[in-house]
């Protein structure tokens, strides 16, 4: 009775797993049987046109690159170091409570309140103008709570004998955190990273509410320059009315995807170094 | 040392703040009045997502004639525009209706003056399911009957807007309550802007609404002219009867005789771009706004419009030339069945508001 219990049990678990990852399947191969027909060098490299023939995606797919790069930039020494605070030096405290709950909170906010709130903090009091600085703080205040709280499971992972014995040494909390604990937690940071990433390549509404364009035909020259980026170009092809913007559509997610999975792939790289690397 | 992680959190977001905070709200503003100052600001354009076909196309020609001239172009919708450009944030904005009194007054009360153009006309078409054999026909009286605000829960069937067709149920499909196309509509067809029934499948994405009517025998449907004519053979097009002779009589398709002659009424729209007044004195918008006026008649065709006859466009190009600022309409929103060529060769109808008042005399009728 128990053994048929249990193999119901593995099936139901197997169909679990399996049934996501059939329809991921389809939707993927169907994008790649529209779009990577689409896919040459003349589609990475041109500006986008009324034909959809002649449209590219550079200024979206540079445009993108350079949003999550400067994302990255704003929001990692943010949260590693939040996160190093909650873990290492203000557990028990008040404060360091109620950051916590805000920080839980926050991980579940609707991303076009991010966007609401990018626009008038960046856009307006700062006055950022509809920039890709903009753009870039406000995917950075989407991906904190991510951050933040697979850092924080890092650090935990950290056994404490180490943190003990670096102490016992006459090591200060700095130093230990820095040489014994940061260095073995890196790899679950990275991870932390790769999820945060995944999440802010993919986002359309924050964008839309700062202002990102949807046709421009230049590069971004700098943190203000105004911009766009990829699922802002696919949502404007999928809306028009000839079929053949579809196809490059399809064909811009795909790149969208492949773009994610080499900036995904550099960090599971670093973080396979870092985890071989000895203590 | 305790509040490292909090000195660095303040720190980054102080030094993030002073990076932006450098160029001053009102300094920018300054800057952008001043003609020379900024040769390499880009021309911005944004607002509905009709007239953005046709932006996107001039625009992409006028970046290739004058190489180093840049067009930057959003999509925020008629509305989303108007507030971006009464706010001095845009050179130019699109619109799918003309500027209502609020959007007026916003402008009035910060200082901006704009010139209003018209650029081509948009045919709105009434569509149903290609193996729909019974709709032959629309009225204008029966499309109100099924889509004023009292329809909600009296007009479900195909029979209740006329006897003799299907005793099934009728399914509606039209634009989202913020489009402009939304506004046009439910002024022409209902008599009152912005009010309609609200039990109807709506979508800001014409194309959802072609895959709805396409997908449903029993639909009925309402979207710009383009994505009838790239989707013609899964839809079916139904000619409207305005019931007025004078305009021809009969039911009329909508095509681009029927739409650019005035015959295909009430359901032709013009569509605009907005020009601010302070924009104007940079060389480039002025470059751009002539080019557009040059090149809109063989660009909106080519995008699926209609565009004006050759008397609209003079008369646009006249408009512009003069700087005649502020709006024919009277700042009031959606006319139903007028003529850009009636309307521009006739001097404003209404007094404009209050807030208008320093904008210069109306054109003299040519």
């Amino acid at each position: 009775m128990s053994t048929v219990a249990e193999r119901a049990f593995i099936v139901l678990c197997w169909l679990a797993m399996a049934v996501p990852l059939l329809l991921l399947a389809f939707l993927l191969g169907q994008l790649f049987i529209d779009g990577i027909g689409r896919i040459d060098w003349a589609f990475l490299t041109s500006y986008p046109s009324r034909r959809a023939s002649d449209a590219g995606i550079l200024p979206a797919l540079v445009g993108s690159v350079y949003l999550i790069l400067l994302t990255l930039a704003l929001a990692l020494p943010v949260s590693i170091g939040a996160a190093i605070y909650l873990e290492e030096y203000g557990q028990r405290s008040r404060i360091g409570q109620l950051i916590e709950v805000n920080i839980a909170n926050l991980a579940g906010v609707p991303s076009i309140i991010y966007g609401l709130l990018g626009l008038e903090i960046f856009v307006r009091f700062a006055g950022m103008g509809r920039s890709l600085l903009a753009g870039a703080a406000t995917m950075a205040l989407l991906i904190l709570p991510v951050i933040i709280m697979a850092s924080r499971e890092a650090l935990r992972t950290v056994p404490n004998s180490l943190r003990e014995a670096s102490l016992a040494l006459g090591a200060t909390r700095w130093q230990m955190t820095r040489q014994v604990v940061l260095p073995m937690a890196a790899p679950g940071i990275l991870t932390g990273t790769i999820l945060a990433v995944s999440r802010a390549i993919g986002e359309t509404a924050p964008l839309v509410v700062i202002g990102a364009l949807t046709f421009i035909t230049f590069l971004p020259e700098g943190p203000s320059s105004p911009f766009t980026a990829l699922p802002i170009q696919i949502f404007n092809w999928i809306s028009r009315p000839q079929a053949a913007f579809g196809i490059n559509a399809s064909a811009a997610i795909v790149v969208l995807m492949i773009t994610l999975l080499l900036l995904n792939g550099t960090a599971i790289f670093l973080r396979e170094r870092l985890s071989r690397r000895p203590h | 040392m305790n509040r490292l992680a909090a000195t660095a959190l303040a720190v980054c977001f102080g030094v993030s703040a002073c990076k932006g905070s450098t160029p001053e709200d009102p300094s920018k503003k300054s800057a952008r009045g001043v003609a020379n100052a900024v040769a390499a600001a880009p021309v911005t354009v944004d607002g509905s997502s009709t007239v953005a076909l046709i932006t996107e196309a001039v625009a992409e020609e006028f970046q290739k004639a004058n190489p180093g001239k840049k067009v930057t172009m959003g999509v925020s919708g008629t509305g989303g525009g108007f507030k971006k450009f009464c706010g001095g944030e845009l050179s130019i904005s699109g619109a799918s209706r003309p500027i209502k009194p609020a959007e007026v007054e916003l402008c009035g009360k910060n200082g901006i003056e704009y010139v209003e153009l018209p650029v081509a006309y948009d045919g709105l078409t009434i569509v149903v399911h290609a193996q729909n054999d019974w709709a032959t026909s629309i009225t204008v009286a029966e499309l109100k009957k099924m889509w004023a605000p009292e329809a909600q829960g009296t007009v479900k069937k195909w029979s209740d807007v006329r006897p003799g067709w299907p005793d099934q149920e009728i399914h509606l499909f039209g634009a989202g309550v913020d489009s402009g196309t939304y506004d046009y509509f439910t002024a022409a067809v209902v008599g009152k802007e912005h009010s309609s029934r609200g039990d109807y499948t709506s979508s800001e994405d014409d194309n959802v609404l072609v895959k709805g009517v396409s997908t449903d025998k029993l639909a009925l449907g309402f979207f710009g002219y383009a994505y009838y004519i790239e989707n013609k053979d899964k839809l079916k097009l139904v000619p409207v009867d305005d019931e007025k002779a004078e305009n021809g009589a009969g039911p009329i398709e909508p095509s681009l005789e029927t739409v650019a002659n005035g015959t295909y009424q009430p359901l032709s729209r013009p569509i605009f771009i907005y020009v601010g007044k302070t924009q104007l004195e940079r060389p480039e918008v002025s470059a751009f706004v002539t080019f557009y006026l040059a090149n809109a008649p063989t660009l909106s065709a080519e995008v699926g419009y209609i565009p004006l006859t050759p008397t609209g466009y003079a008369l646009a190009t006249e408009r512009y030339t003069k700087r005649t600022y502020g709006s024919v309409f009277g700042g009031q929103g959606s006319s139903v069945g007028v003529s850009v060529e009636l309307l521009l060769g006739a001097p404003p109808a209404a007094p404009v508001s209050a807030a208008m008042a320093p904008s210069g005399p109306p054109a003299s009728a040519p």
